[in-house]
């Protein structure tokens, strides 16, 4: 039987469409993906991500062996209440997963990462501490509840208690704050303001109906990837995995080179790979044609006379329908020489396609030149 | 249960068919296609005056999740499309049976419609595949 969040009553009292996701009965919306989409980009919605996995780690040398296996560096995150994105490498320098790092405390820091690898991640994580004075846990008693939209941190704040919602009203981006049991970071997945919260799953079920109660409306995880795709964010395990390198894959943006004595699991790879020459590039993709562009669809340069989807040099990593925009847009891995008209293959034709830089969407409006 | 309006037809490609009673057949997709496939975007119709045969894909329904096939029930002519979804695709998904519906057909041979599927035999489709 597939696994539960504790908020899986509320995902069917609201009329949830359930969809197994990583070996989770997940709710892929509750009726409408694109009236939810609409709602996080102009008011207020609630994800339950507890099927992502919470993982604290605490000791003296908690910091140090961050500082030895993220590529991003955890001393931007020195002070405490910071929180960083980065990805986990392998010794190849391909992806293992990307995560939030969140320092909440003297030698105690919190990573959240994705549902589908939290297993692998798990086992690389333990066989890389082996050595630190520190603990590794795997927090299967916390739910994940995200607050997202413009009035996110308004409505938010009227579901907490006060003392609690007044330290949430003072979170800049990027900032956490922790109590005994629970975590809230200014942060999200959507490319909207708002808050995700972690809390003990037995409190999930009362906070979740104090948030509809005060206006916050539920969010499937249909809406969840056009949200994110519009904001121009990855998706691990679509936009990049293990036989990617940050590099080819839009993120060289989070991974620190400098200091360039910090030695962290992947570095030469990169490095090597940087001197080599990178040949690849994570690009924004907008469809000037009706259709929707898809994961694995092909791309090749426009005027190309290649009419071979299977030898095409570019590809799609992560396609939909963006309702803020009204049309398709995707990212696409292309070859780095590539100009910004392509087309992309779908259903037997090829569909004129722009290369634009990523997010799409921004403050709840297109980024878009010409709409 | 989606609801199966007993005064219609069906295929097992999930289209309703309703007869206009003056030669003309309305074509829709029925309330277990639209929540099937999730929100629509885009609705591809076939331009009237078209000639089509029974099995022939004559539009396109495409959702977010995928795109979708739609499939002439009978011969017979295209005599109207639902102007209408080419700017609000999303009718279909809020009323499959009324304003959602894709074209009209205009037929020679009412005894066709005697080889549709009728609404108890449709609904054995559906808890077939819900199954």
């Amino acid at each position: 039987m597939a696994k539960r969040t504790p908020l899986y009553d509320e995902h069917v009292a609201h009329n949830a469409k359930l969809v197994d996701f990583a070996g989770w009965d997940m709710p892929i919306d509750y009726g409408s993906q694109i009236a939810e989409h609409k709602a996080v980009r102009e008011n207020v919605g609630m994800f339950d991500v507890s099927h992502m996995s919470v993982v604290d780690i605490s000791g003296p040398d908690a910091r140090e062996f961050l500082s030895g296996v993220l590529a991003n560096d955890i001393a931007k995150a020195d002070d405490v209440g910071r929180a960083i994105y980065t990805c986990l490498l392998n010794t190849r320098g391909g992806v293992i997963d990307d995560l939030i790092v969140y320092h909440l405390g003297d030698d105690f820091y919190r990573i959240v990462v994705n549902a589908a690898t939290t297993e692998k991640d798990m086992a690389w994580l333990s066989s890389q501490a082996r050595d630190f004075d520190m603990n590794l846990a795997h927090r299967e008693d916390l739910a994940i509840i995200a607050v997202q939209g413009p009035r996110a941190r308004e409505l938010a704040g009227v579901a907490l208690d006060d003392e609690l919602a007044e330290r949430a009203r003072k979170l800049k981006p990027f900032e956490a704050l922790s109590t005994d049991t629970l975590s809230i970071g200014r942060t999200g997945y959507t490319g909207e303001d708002g808050f995700e919260i972690i809390l003990p799953a037995s409190d999930a079920r009362s906070l979740w109906r104090q948030l509809n109660s005060a206006g916050v409306v539920p969010v499937g995880l249909g809406a969840r990837d056009t949200l994110r795709l519009e904001a121009g964010l990855n998706l691990y395990g679509q936009d990049m995995d293990e036989d990617r390198t940050p590099l080819e894959s839009g993120l060289g943006w989070t991974v620190a080179f400098k200091p360039a004595e910090r030695a962290f699991v992947g570095r030469e790879a990169l490095e090597h790979a940087r001197e080599e020459g990178v040949s690849h590039k994570l690009v924004g993709l907008v469809l000037e044609e009706r259709g929707v562009m898809r994961s694995h669809s092909a791309v090749r340069e426009a005027g190309s006379d290649n009419d071979d989807a299977e030898a095409a040099e570019g590809e799609v990593t992560s396609g939909s329908y963006a309702p803020t925009l009204a049309r398709s847009i995707g990212l696409a891995r292309v070859p780095v020489d590539w100009d910004d008209t392509v087309e992309v293959r779908i259903r037997d034709k090829w569909l004129a396609a722009r290369i634009v830089k990523p997010p799409f969407v921004r403050n709840g409006k297109s980024r878009l030149e010409q709409d | 249960m989606s609801d199966i309006p007993k005064d219609l037809s069906y295929t097992k490609t999930h289209e309703w068919i309703g007869n206009d009673g003056d030669g003309t057949i309305t074509v829709g997709i029925t309330d277990y296609a639209q929540s099937s496939l999730g929100d629509l975007v885009f609705v591809e119709l076939p331009e009237t005056g078209t000639k089509v045969s029974a099995g022939d894909a004559v539009a396109v329904v495409e959702s977010v999740k995928a795109a979708s096939d739609i499939y002439a029930p009978v011969d017979g002519e295209i005599a109207e499309i639902n102007e209408e979804l080419a700017d609000s695709p999303e009718r279909v998904n809020e009323d499959a049976f009324g304003q959602g519906w894709l074209f009209k057909i205009s037929i020679e041979d009412e005894s066709a419609l005697d080889d549709l599927l009728d609404a108890d035999a449709y609904k054995a489709i559906v808890e077939d595949e819900e199954d």
